[in-house]
């Protein structure tokens, strides 16, 4: 287990002050003016030797994200921060608690990124759900601001940079970084056809990078640090600390930082008191919000909780939200709810995605009753294969990935219901034939 | 949808919400939002003024606010808007709330992470007061809505009730607030189990010490 010295977010269950003076007793806003100090590349250089990967759920190397931007901006474009925390993935709950307990964290790092890219400006998005959350983050705003942190000549680094919160109004495909600039200038939330990609033109047409909140909050800490402090936690390629949020059939579900490529066992026995009922009752994991496909459980006990050692058995860390099934777990009706899910959350512009959806999770419900046919489930499997890659954003993706992830590996389930059905109902067996 | 809140007749509604205008804290409030952005690019205000109507709405009517065909006029023209571009974004984000609502707005989270940990349960106690799914009670108290996930998945299952979570919630929990707030009172939000945050429920497996101090660890580095 990772010792506590190593912890970015020592504040994460609020025990002590969010506010401004807490965070600098802990270390926050430590003479920031020396990181700075450094200039930009050599703050890139940094974050690219820790081997941060995005924290969002696509883990795209940081700092390689942050040297698109350009070096210089033309005249009237300049350039802009975006900060995700439009943290809506079921599953996901940990910008949750960065932004409430931990801000200057977060505040700190936007002007470090910020400041790196050589933006002007950071818009936070934060979920409009997140209604006593964003309250915290306008009053951390405005305490930096106070203490001019942020601002002119922000915490006396000669650099001007300014932070803006925006909430959002409960839309999930704002979390989709086109979706998201989109709805930043005031528009629906639909996404943008890439290319051209945010870092040419982004928010106002201008050179845009967005960035997870946990991959922005982490920055300072490993500028601090250094970049081998950092890439000497966890495995090559897979480096550094990652808050784990454990959900489901778990004795004790919480949320926890630890570091990235612990065993799955270790994760849920060391920090969530186990499975309920023991390890022989875990059915399946779903190890990185509904987004990825589930893994049985015999595949993912021994697995390491990382990025690399979640995609060998077939799935993804995502955010590393894990939610975890006992034996107890209706499974065909936990992911026709994420089909529901999908349905609802359907931004409506590509018509894979829009028909799809629903077209899926009333199969899915077909599914869990049992009323279905058999050759309905090569059906199914079939349609979310023209579902998949066939839409502007991954959200079409992320719809037929858990379907897909349900009959590779529990199609038999679904069978038996159809057969349970079947017998229950000769008359309606015989209407079918 | 054939289960959608009744809209009120538009006839109706301009003659009660035709003259809105911003309260002074209000105005003041909207020209500190506006200024967020830069000039120019005021219609990224929005968002942030439409929610802000459908609260004063909400003040004034002892609800949870709602946005009548006036009102959007009145912020779209306040940023400068076509007021159909301001409708689909009403209609796009499902916190703007197109038909009116009770004086509490119970949002139950149906997500798959709730719904492992008793989501149906949390439903069962809302529907057992009376409530219906997207429905409003008849004394005006109530209004039901099943949600998408919230992103309180470790305290899970959750309802959100106007600006508030309540978390850790079961059949008995769940009924014992909705009878608090039926009798006006105003019962602590977070986890009703006394559990500190998305801590694990017996106490922190890391970070012991940040407990009962500060702790500074840059000591130990």
């Amino acid at each position: 287990m990772l010792d506590d010295k190593d912890r970015i977010f020592t504040n994460l269950y609020g025990f002590q002050d969010w506010g401004l003076e807490g965070a600098l007793a802990r270390g926050d806003w430590d003479d920031t003016k020396a990181l700075l100090a450094a200039g930009p590349d050599a703050i890139i250089d940094v974050i690219k030797a820790s081997g941060l990967r995005g924290r969002g759920g696509a883990g795209f190397p940081t700092g390689m994200k942050w040297s698109f931007m350009p070096k210089e901006s033309k005249p009237g474009k300049p350039s802009f921060l975006v900060i995700n925390a439009d943290e809506s993935e079921p599953g996901s709950c940990k910008d949750r608690e960065i932004i409430r307990h931990d801000p200057h964290k977060l505040l700190e790092g936007a002007l470090v990124a910020g400041f790196a890219m050589r933006a002007r400006a950071a818009y936070i998005y934060i979920r409009g759900e997140y209604i006593r959350e964003a309250e915290r983050l306008f009053a951390a705003v405005a305490q930096a601001y106070d203490k001019g942190l942020l601002g002119k000549n922000a915490a006396g680094s000669g650099y001007d940079f300014d932070v803006f919160v925006h909430r959002g109004a409960g839309a999930y495909i704002c979390g989709e970084e086109t979706a998201m600039l989109e709805s930043l200038e005031g528009k629906k939330g639909q996404p943008r056809l890439k290319p051209p990609f945010p870092a040419g033109v982004g928010l106002f047409g201008c050179p845009t990078t967005v960035n997870n909140v946990e991959s922005i909050a982490v920055a300072p800490t490993i500028l601090r640090r250094g970049a081998a402090w950092f890439a000497g936690i966890g495995r090559p390629k897979n480096e550094g600390t990652k808050l784990f949020q454990i959900s489901g059939h778990v004795n004790r579900p919480c949320v926890v930082e630890d570091a990235m490529g612990l065993s799955f066992r270790e994760l849920i026995e060391t920090h969530a008191g186990g499975i309920r009922g023991g390890w022989d009752n875990l059915l399946a994991v779903i190890p990185g919000g509904s987004s990825v496909p589930l893994v049985r459980a015999e595949a993912i006990i021994d697995a390491p909780m990382d990025f690399d050692g979640l995609k060998d058995v077939g799935s993804g860390l995502g955010t590393a939200a894990v939610i975890v099934m006992d034996k107890s777990t209706d499974i065909v009706r936990a992911i026709s709810r994420i089909s529901y899910f999908y349905k609802h959350e359907s931004c409506g512009q590509c018509t894979p995605c829009r028909e799809g959806t629903g077209w899926m999770w009333r199969m899915m419900e077909r599914m869990r009753t049992g009323e279905a046919e058999y050759h309905e489930i090569d059906l199914l499997q079939e349609v979310t294969k023209q579902v998949e890659g066939h839409t502007i954003c991954a959200l079409g993706d992320a719809a037929a990935w858990p379907i897909q992830g349900l009959i590779k590996n529990f199609r038999p389930e679904i069978e038996r219901r159809i057969a349970e059905r079947k017998t229950e109902e000769p008359a309606y067996a015989e209407a079918a034939e | 949808m054939a289960d959608a809140a009744h809209i009120p007749d538009e006839a109706e509604t301009r003659a009660r919400w035709g003259n809105f205008a911003w309260t002074e804290a209000n105005a003041e409030q909207a020209r500190i939002i506006i200024a967020r952005y830069p000039k120019g690019r005021e219609h990224s205000a929005i968002m942030p003024l439409l929610d802000l109507a459908q609260r004063q709405v909400g003040a004034e009517t002892d609800t949870q606010g709602w946005l009548p065909v006036p009102v959007i006029e009145f912020c779209a023209k306040a940023v400068d808007m076509p007021y159909i571009r301001a409708l689909e974004v009403v209609s796009f984000y499902t916190m703007y709330n197109m038909a009116p609502v009770g004086r509490h707005h119970v949002q139950v989270c149906g997500t798959t992470p709730c719904l492992l940990r008793g989501s149906d349960d949390v439903l069962r106690a809302c529907t057992d007061r009376g409530m219906k799914k997207g429905g409003t009670t008849p004394d005006g108290l109530f209004t039901l809505t099943e949600v998408e996930c919230l992103g309180a998945c470790a305290n899970a299952p959750m309802v959100q009730i106007n600006d508030d979570n309540y978390e850790d919630l079961d059949y008995e929990r769940t009924a014992a607030l909705l009878d608090a707030l039926a009798r006006g009172e105003a019962p602590p939000a977070g986890p009703q189990t006394g559990r500190q945050v998305s801590c694990p429920e017996s106490g922190p497996t890391t970070l012991k010490e940040m407990v009962d101090a500060n702790v500074d660890y840059r000591e130990r580095w």
